[in-house]
């Protein structure tokens, strides 16, 4: 429910105009418009999806609806170095669910969640395609493979 | 057209193209149990999700069962309702669905009036296997002025979000996140009252569980009524009397106006008076603003907006205020009459029996759930005391006759008090889409003509199109009446208004399809539209039954004006019974 009050400036409403204009403000391209959002301002605040619905003339009720729907879309900006654990089924086997709880307890944030020094963010994601690595952790564009519990101390220091 | 013969439980029929499972059924009697869809027939707007999964039947040849509200019929299908493979799978859905659902029933505020409930008597639910190991949702209550959000008992089947969006054009509510954390909510989940919500009610009235309700006020009324220092007074609007009967197994559009009235004053009100007074009070206010505006406006003031919009309705109010706040000049600045009333009561007729009006304690019985955020409103009190204190809903006042243990249905007629109590035909007739405008037509055009009205109803403002017009001959001037219901139709015509294309002088506007009588506070009528036209028929019986039809001409009205007011559109009338309206519009904060 609580989310960070950001204000506009002028530039990024005329982007999202422009945004929803390139889309001929058709509301059936309402993910389009969002994903375009999402990629320019990194995650997708209140006050993007209130000048989205005002120029797409979609309820943001609706808005908030497809955003809390599809799990790409956040309403929480990313950490500085976004952390992903891989849950796809040769991780989740191999203990990626282990490794998964203690991130979020030395981080002391739920997935979707981002530390409040910005530092980090936690997301869960199904297969990088890695399989043989299971279990895998990416922090920002890095892999690390065969992760324990243990070495989640270890990665965190590295970006310390 | 192209038909579509098929068999359904070995009965043969022929439907045409794209006619669902379910309907086909139907028309063969068979009545297959739903829980999710619902029908407004007259709307051309059916929701159906298939999401419950009740209504599911076996096709011959298809692997999973047919969910038969979203199925269309396809040549020579056979459809079997009720193999054991059908039962067993709808028993299965139902303990799903009630396995996390609360089982407060006996203390619920739609207990006895709940679709869930019914449905699960009606397929013999008598245990939830692994109830006791279900997650129960815990989202949090909120409570808004009028109504409830308890969404542990919401089970998605998205009625609400039909009536808000594709009827009422309101977009207060959608479905949100996802899977166990799936729910119906305003944006970001605020609350209801941070919400564009207006209030109108349509949500509760077709919510199929106790998910949506409104806020009950009878405690605090049962109070002011215990309280031996206070003088309590209550007011009826006119659709109430034309389906609290329903509440008490009556058939739809009886009339229990004189059984109301008994009831009323059997539980304790000091005073039985009539809202209707008051409608015809809003027909001098609103009757004589309109001609000075159209007066105006034919020698060529530009300042005078025409058209003129009804602000009698407190949704609708809302609606405007949302999302025409650019045209918050065009409705009349004239109260509803639920605010006419109690402004009128607590000056007025405090002085007249010397009580304070703070000694004075005022109730409306409303068929409306936005009544009782209006009232709540700070431009409608004086020093912090409300000119309307509470205002309880037609299901409300059923409830409170009830628990006092009153056989309405024995009850002997009685009349309304003087002098709040006497009405015309003209206020009844405010219950039903086209009513207003027509009251207003009764007395606009003898104020103008000077002549004597030869023909009193103008049967072309009725009906039940969403939305109409007329043209009334004004003596020789052609006065153009646009009206519409429900809020969707409503922004229609608004649009054209801001658009400049608008060619009518005046607009009624009703938040709720059918008008009041299809309110969100009324007895529930699940969709079925003949309820509502039974309804408008028993309004219109009343005003018929009136000897007086024209609001100007009822004595009480003039008395009061003679005795307190003055003349319409006087400065002390504008200070008791005009208001203005606000920008309540969601702005989004931008830096330069």
């Amino acid at each position: 429910m609580s989310h960070i009050k950001i204000e506009l400036r002028k530039e990024d409403v005329d982007f999202i105009k422009g945004v929803c204009d390139s889309f001929n403000k058709d509301p059936q391209e309402l993910i389009n418009v969002l994903h375009a959002c999402q990629e320019h301002f990194g995650y997708l605040p209140a006050e993007v999806q209130e000048v989205v619905s005002e120029h797409l003339e979609v309820p943001v009720a609706k808005i908030y609806g497809v955003v809390t729907f599809y799990s790409f879309f956040t309403m929480t900006p990313k950490g500085k170095n976004p952390i992903s654990i891989c849950l796809g089924t040769a991780c989740y086997v191999r203990g990626a669910e282990k490794v998964l709880d203690e991130f979020k307890k030395e981080l002391g944030i739920q997935v979707g969640q981002t530390t409040k020094d910005n530092k980090f963010s936690l997301s869960s994601l199904r297969c990088v395609g890695a399989c043989g690595l299971a279990p895998v952790v990416l922090v920002g564009d890095k892999t690390y493979g065969r992760v324990a519990p243990d070495d989640v101390k270890n990665i965190l220091k590295e970006y310390e | 057209m192209e038909t579509i013969k098929l068999t359904i439980d070995n009965k043969e029929i022929e439907v045409p193209k794209g006619t669902t499972i379910y309907k086909a059924a139907k028309e063969l009697g068979i009545d297959i149990p739903t829980l999710c869809y619902m029908d407004l027939h007259d709307l051309n707007i059916e929701n159906k999700p298939g999401g419950c999964r009740i209504c599911v039947a076996e096709v011959q040849g298809k692997k999973n069962l047919a969910p038969t509200c979203s199925t269309n019929c396809e040549q020579g299908m056979v459809v079997k309702t009720h193999t054991t493979r059908v039962m067993n799978a709808r028993r299965t859905v139902m303990e799903f669905i009630l396995s996390d659902h609360p089982k407060d029933c006996l203390i619920c505020a739609k207990s006895g009036n709940c679709d869930l409930q019914d449905m699960s008597h009606r397929l013999g639910i008598r245990e939830i296997p692994g109830a006791e190991f279900a997650e129960m949702s815990t989202y949090r209550k909120d409570t808004s002025p009028s109504i409830i959000r308890e969404l542990d008992k919401c089970i998605m089947c998205r009625r609400c979000e039909t009536m808000c969006n594709d009827v009422q054009t309101v977009g207060a509510l959608s479905a949100v996140n996802r899977g166990f954390m799936s729910t119906v909510a305003p944006a970001f989940e605020q609350n209801l009252e941070y919400s564009t919500c207006t209030y109108c009610g349509q949500c509760v009235a077709v919510c199929p569980t106790g998910a949506l309700t409104e806020v009950n006020h009878i405690p605090q009324v049962l109070r002011a009524l215990a309280d031996p220092t206070k003088t309590v007074v209550v007011q009826t609007a006119p659709a109430v009397r034309a389906a609290l009967g329903e509440e008490f197994g009556l058939a739809p559009g009886t009339l229990v106006t004189g059984k109301m009235t008994a009831a009323l004053r059997a539980l304790g009100f000091d005073y039985v008076f009539d809202t209707d007074f008051a409608a015809d009070l809003t027909i001098m206010e609103e009757g004589t603003e309109l001609l000075d505006r159209l007066s105006r406006h034919l020698k060529g003031d530009k300042t005078a907006k025409i058209p003129i919009l009804t602000s009698c309705c407190p949704g609708w109010v809302n609606f405007f205020e949302h999302y025409f706040p650019d045209l918050k000049d065009v409705p009349s600045t004239a109260k509803s009459p639920q605010q006419m009333f109690g402004a009128i009561a607590k000056s007025y007729f405090a002085e007249k029996i010397g009580i304070n009006r703070k000694d004075m304690v005022v109730v409306s019985i409303m068929p409306c759930l936005a009544k009782k955020y209006e009232c709540q409103r700070d431009e409608f009190s004086v020093d912090g005391n409300p000119d309307v204190d509470y205002s309880i809903s037609t299901r409300e006042l059923a409830s409170f006759i009830k628990q006092a243990n009153i056989d309405i249905k024995t009850l002997h007629d009685e009349e309304f008090d003087a002098p709040l109590g006497e009405s015309t035909g003209a206020a009844v007739i405010f219950g039903a889409t086209g009513g207003v405008i027509e009251a207003a037509c009764r007395t606009a055009y003898e104020l103008y003509t000077g002549k004597k009205l030869e023909r009193l109803e103008f049967t072309e403002l009725r009906g039940m199109e969403g939305v109409r017009s007329a043209i009334i001959d004004f003596d020789g001037l052609p006065l153009n009446i646009g009206i519409a219901h429900g809020l969707g139709n409503a922004r229609k015509l608004l649009d054209d208004v801001r658009s400049g294309k608008s060619l009518f002088h005046a607009i009624e506007v009703m938040a709720c399809p059918g008008g009041c009588i299809g309110g969100g506070g009324q007895p529930l009528h699940h969709g079925n539209s003949e309820i509502i036209k039974a309804r408008a028929t028993a309004i219109y019986t009343e005003d018929r039954k009136k000897p007086i039809r024209k609001s100007h001409e009822n004595p009480f009205i003039i008395k009061l004006y003679n005795e307190y007011l003055g003349k319409p559109g006087s400065e002390k009338s504008h200070h008791l019974l005009h208001t203005h309206y606000f920008d309540k519009q969601k702005k989004v904060i931008i830096k330069k």
